[in-house]
């Protein structure tokens, strides 16, 4: 799976990263190596780039460089935890929580203008007050 | 004795701050030759390399025992050490024109010693950068910033341990608060001292350290011979780093055989060469940090960065708090503060000014002198200093929003916008300041990181019409326009964007192909700036402001009164119709017929318009006689369609010299010229479209 079809809420590892040059070095310079744990923050209001939490960080991309990494979602939607602290901890929880909730109904919608969105499902992690869960 | 140290660090991990700590306002900023990269030195303030004298002089070893061979040290009674700065970068590719630049300057100028800046709250990726630096083998000191974060947060970091597994010597600072500041320079001067290099540490593993260390030995010699660093050279030839293999003049059998060693490393690990280093990298810092780095949770700033953002960045909210906030901003220092501030310097501009003329007078100095200091010097000096202060309280604002992190949330939100027009959301931030003023905002295009997105951003930026040029179209409006003033003037604005957007489209498939920069970029915690920072920017603009405004516009100025003053045999003239300026406006008028322009005071106004854009008022008003007639007299020359033509050219042609002179730093003299010469034709062909347009229906 590409990282740029992973919604905004889930949690994935990398597996391999593709493209050439100065790109494919800046990504993999950035931390994006394979086998590290990525999470979708939340896509921009034109549905394009994301922001991504890796390796304790924010960093934002285009989907056309997200094209580039392909992932391995990880199922489980309540814990993300491993090497991105911020997913460890309760926001994003909280997050990934509505996530697992309101993905029946929610279509592929990505962000609010862009890309064919249809409705904001609440399970993209949008909410201004999206709730948060305390873990364990 | 003078030693010159290297601060190296990723971006937003504080070297700003550290560098403004440590050196004070005494700082020399320079280009990098070759690449428009910004370099910053300074000499490091007394008050640091003092305490290190003072106490070496005694006996005292002052860094505490880890410092190697402290016995051995020939401590020199006047140190100066000098400060580099070098570009905020993450790795030490050899991609980007700023790791470019690090390098070459790591390895021709061969600093004494190195600073890496650490942001301590996100230590792993800042490391990846430090395994680089460390193969330059360089005496190399980690500043491990923001521990007062990692602290509040109840995370700890083991320094000692982290200090033992990298060999290297690890001072815990808080740059904005100057924790450590001391420790670590005292601590770097003894690395640079005792030449105290890196250990080689084997962060490689299995095959990777195979081919390392196998090319590392073939290449001994020939690194040397070209006095490149070994270990770092053979990481990057096995990496595939080009502009090492040429540097080193690496004959074909070295090459092939490094090829193979690369094929062998690539087939074992089922990867290929920059994947397997990287991750390599990456997997040693995992190893070090597990070891060292107890990590509870997020700290609190970045726990309150989610929180922040869940609003700023909010997918419906984002773009009208945006547009929100900039209005404020414009409204507060164009309505507010900044048109107040302008109005007291001016008038405190004009006060000198009548002391100094009636000083003149009293004196009894010759007319045409008298004029050169009054008319010339002050007259040009104090019309653009008098706008000083607006550009410092927009500046104000914009590095309040730059330097809390707001910037990086703005690029975020407007990139998918942007695009569509061949930029990056990293554009905006300059195309917003120049409704403000473009020589702030031709500035501000050096935060973009690549060349082409910078040429392109400075070629549209002065179409975003700037606040010199509302005075002329005040003017115009009242006399042409009077009841649909606010229409053209809405008009005019909107105008202005409509033709960056064009311009930008066409640019994009004509000059500026190419691939739009990949938009890869970390959004960094929003953190408080200090005032301290916050002043040193203000300072820092409105010195450079100051002394703009007293080498380029004040020769500027000096050339415009003394042709407005003498005619061509050098007679000081009655009436300023027979000057040399009204003859070089005259020869200007062919040029500007078509557009409905045919009066020659009317071109002139357009060439004073180069010194400042409300010069184009005050010509008019001197050339047609009092600023009371000036209203007759303008709808005696000018019609509705050639006045519209005339508002057109003045919204898009080439900016003041202000602008053209940072232009020229920013994109060198062909790139200014170029960007001059494309707006004025561009105003023009409008212009004459708009004329053609309004005939049909005036």
């Amino acid at each position: 799976m590409r990282l740029s079809r992973l919604e905004p809420g889930k949690q994935a590892v990398i597996k391999s990263v593709a493209g050439e040059g100065a790109l494919r070095r800046h990504l993999l310079d950035m931390g994006l190596t394979p086998n590290t744990e990525v999470f979708v923050r939340k896509v921009a209001p034109m549905g394009d780039p994301i922001e991504l939490c890796l390796r304790g960080y924010e960093l934002t991309l285009r989907l056309s460089e997200a094209e580039l990494i392909s992932v391995e979602p990880k199922e489980s939607f309540v814990f993300c935890s491993g090497s991105c602290s911020s997913c460890s901890s309760s926001h994003a929880h909280g997050y990934a929580a509505d996530s697992g909730r309101g993905r029946g109904g929610q279509g592929r919608g990505r962000g609010f203008f862009g890309r064919g969105g249809k409705g904001r499902g609440r399970g993209r992690g949008f909410s201004l007050f999206a709730k948060r869960g305390t873990e364990e | 004795m003078k030693l010159k140290i290297a601060l190296i660090g990723n971006q937003n991990a504080g070297k700003t701050t550290l560098f403004n700590q440590l050196t004070g306002s005494r700082q020399h900023v320079g280009n990098f030759p070759g690449v428009t990269v910004e370099k910053k030195s300074g000499i490091i303030k007394k008050q640091y390399t003092h305490v290190f004298n003072t106490h070496a002089r005694v006996g005292q070893p002052v860094t505490g025992e880890e410092v190697h061979n402290e016995n051995l040290l020939q401590i020199p009674r006047n140190l100066e050490v000098e400060l580099v700065d070098l570009p905020g970068i993450y790795s030490l590719s050899p991609y980007t024109p700023e790791e470019r630049v690090t390098r070459d300057f790591l390895i021709r100028e061969k600093p004494d010693a190195i600073i890496n800046i650490l942001d301590a709250t996100n230590i792993e990726r800042n490391l990846y950068l430090s395994l680089q630096v460390m193969e330059m083998h360089i005496p190399m000191v980690i500043a491990l910033n923001m521990m007062d974060e990692v602290r509040k947060a109840g995370n700890a970091i083991d320094i000692d341990r982290l200090s033992k597994d990298l060999h290297l010597d690890i001072v815990p600072i808080v740059a904005n608060k100057t924790e450590g500041v001391s420790e670590l320079v005292q601590r770097t001067i003894s690395e640079a001292i005792s030449k105290h290099k890196p250990q080689k540490i084997d962060f490689c593993t299995g095959p990777v350290h195979k081919a390392i260390h196998s090319v590392a030995h073939l290449i001994e010699n020939i690194a040397e011979k070209h006095s490149f660093p070994l270990r770092f050279a053979s990481t990057k030839l096995v990496e595939g780093d080009e502009i090492i293999a040429e540097a080193l003049h690496l004959g074909e059998n070295d090459k092939t055989i490094i090829q193979n060693i690369v094929d062998d490393m690539e087939k074992a690990l089922d990867t290929d060469r920059e994947a397997a280093l990287a991750d390599m990298r990456y997997e040693f810092i995992a190893g070090v940090s597990q070891k060292s780095v107890h990590r509870k949770g997020d700290t609190i700033e970045q726990m309150r960065s989610v929180k922040i953002d869940r609003v700023l960045t909010h997918p419906i909210f984002a773009i009208p708090i945006f547009v929100g906030i900039m209005s404020l901003i414009f409204w507060v220092t164009f309505g507010i503060i900044g048109a107040s501030l302008s109005e007291w310097f001016e008038a405190f501009i004009e006060w000198i000014t009548s002391i100094v003329d009636s000083g003149l007078t009293a004196f009894g100095l010759a007319a045409v002198p008298h004029s050169l200091i009054i008319d010339g010097a002050f007259a040009g000096i104090g019309s653009v200093l008098s706008f000083m202060p607006t550009i410092l309280v927009l500046f104000f604002f914009l590095s309040l929003l730059e330097d809390s992190g707001y910037m990086a949330r703005v690029a975020f939100v407007m990139d998918g916008l942007l695009r569509k027009l061949g930029l990056s959301g990293k554009s905006i931030v300059p195309m917003l300041i120049g409704f403000g003023c473009t020589v702030p905002a031709v500035m501000a295009t050096r935060t973009l990181s690549s060349r082409r997105d910078k040429l392109l951003t400075i070629f549209i930026t002065p179409f975003m019409s700037c606040s010199a040029k509302l005075p002329v179209y005040a003017l115009f409006t009242q006399v042409f326009f009077p009841k649909y003033a606010a229409l053209v003037m809405i008009g005019l604005y909107v105008g202005g964007m409509v033709v960056a957007i064009i311009s930008a489209l066409l640019l994009r498939n004509t000059f500026f192909r190419g691939k739009p920069v990949p938009f890869v970029m970390e959004l960094p915690a929003y953190r408080m700036p200090t005032m301290k920072t916050m002043g040193l920017h203000i300072w820092e603009k409105a010195r450079d402001f100051i002394q703009r405004a007293f080498t380029v516009i004040f020769m500027a100025t000096l050339v415009i009164w003394f042709f407005q003053t003498f005619d061509i045999r050098l007679n000081v003239v009655e009436n300023s119709a027979d000057s040399i300026l009204a003859q070089l406006g005259s020869f200007m008028v062919p040029i500007f017929k078509p557009l409905g322009l045919d009066d020659w005071r009317l071109s002139t106004a357009l060439v004073t318009g180069l010194t400042a854009k409300e010069a184009v008022v005050s010509t008019l008003a001197v050339l047609f006689g009092s600023e009371a007639g000036l209203a007759t007299a303008l709808s005696s020359v000018l019609s509705v369609p050639s006045a519209m033509a005339f508002l057109v050219f003045i919204l898009l042609y080439m900016p003041c010299f202000a602008t053209l002179a940072v232009t020229k730093r920013e994109i060198g003299t062909r790139g200014a010229i170029a960007a001059a010469s494309f707006q004025t034709l561009t105003a023009w062909i409008v212009a004459l479209g708009i004329y053609r347009l309004f005939l049909l229906f005036f």
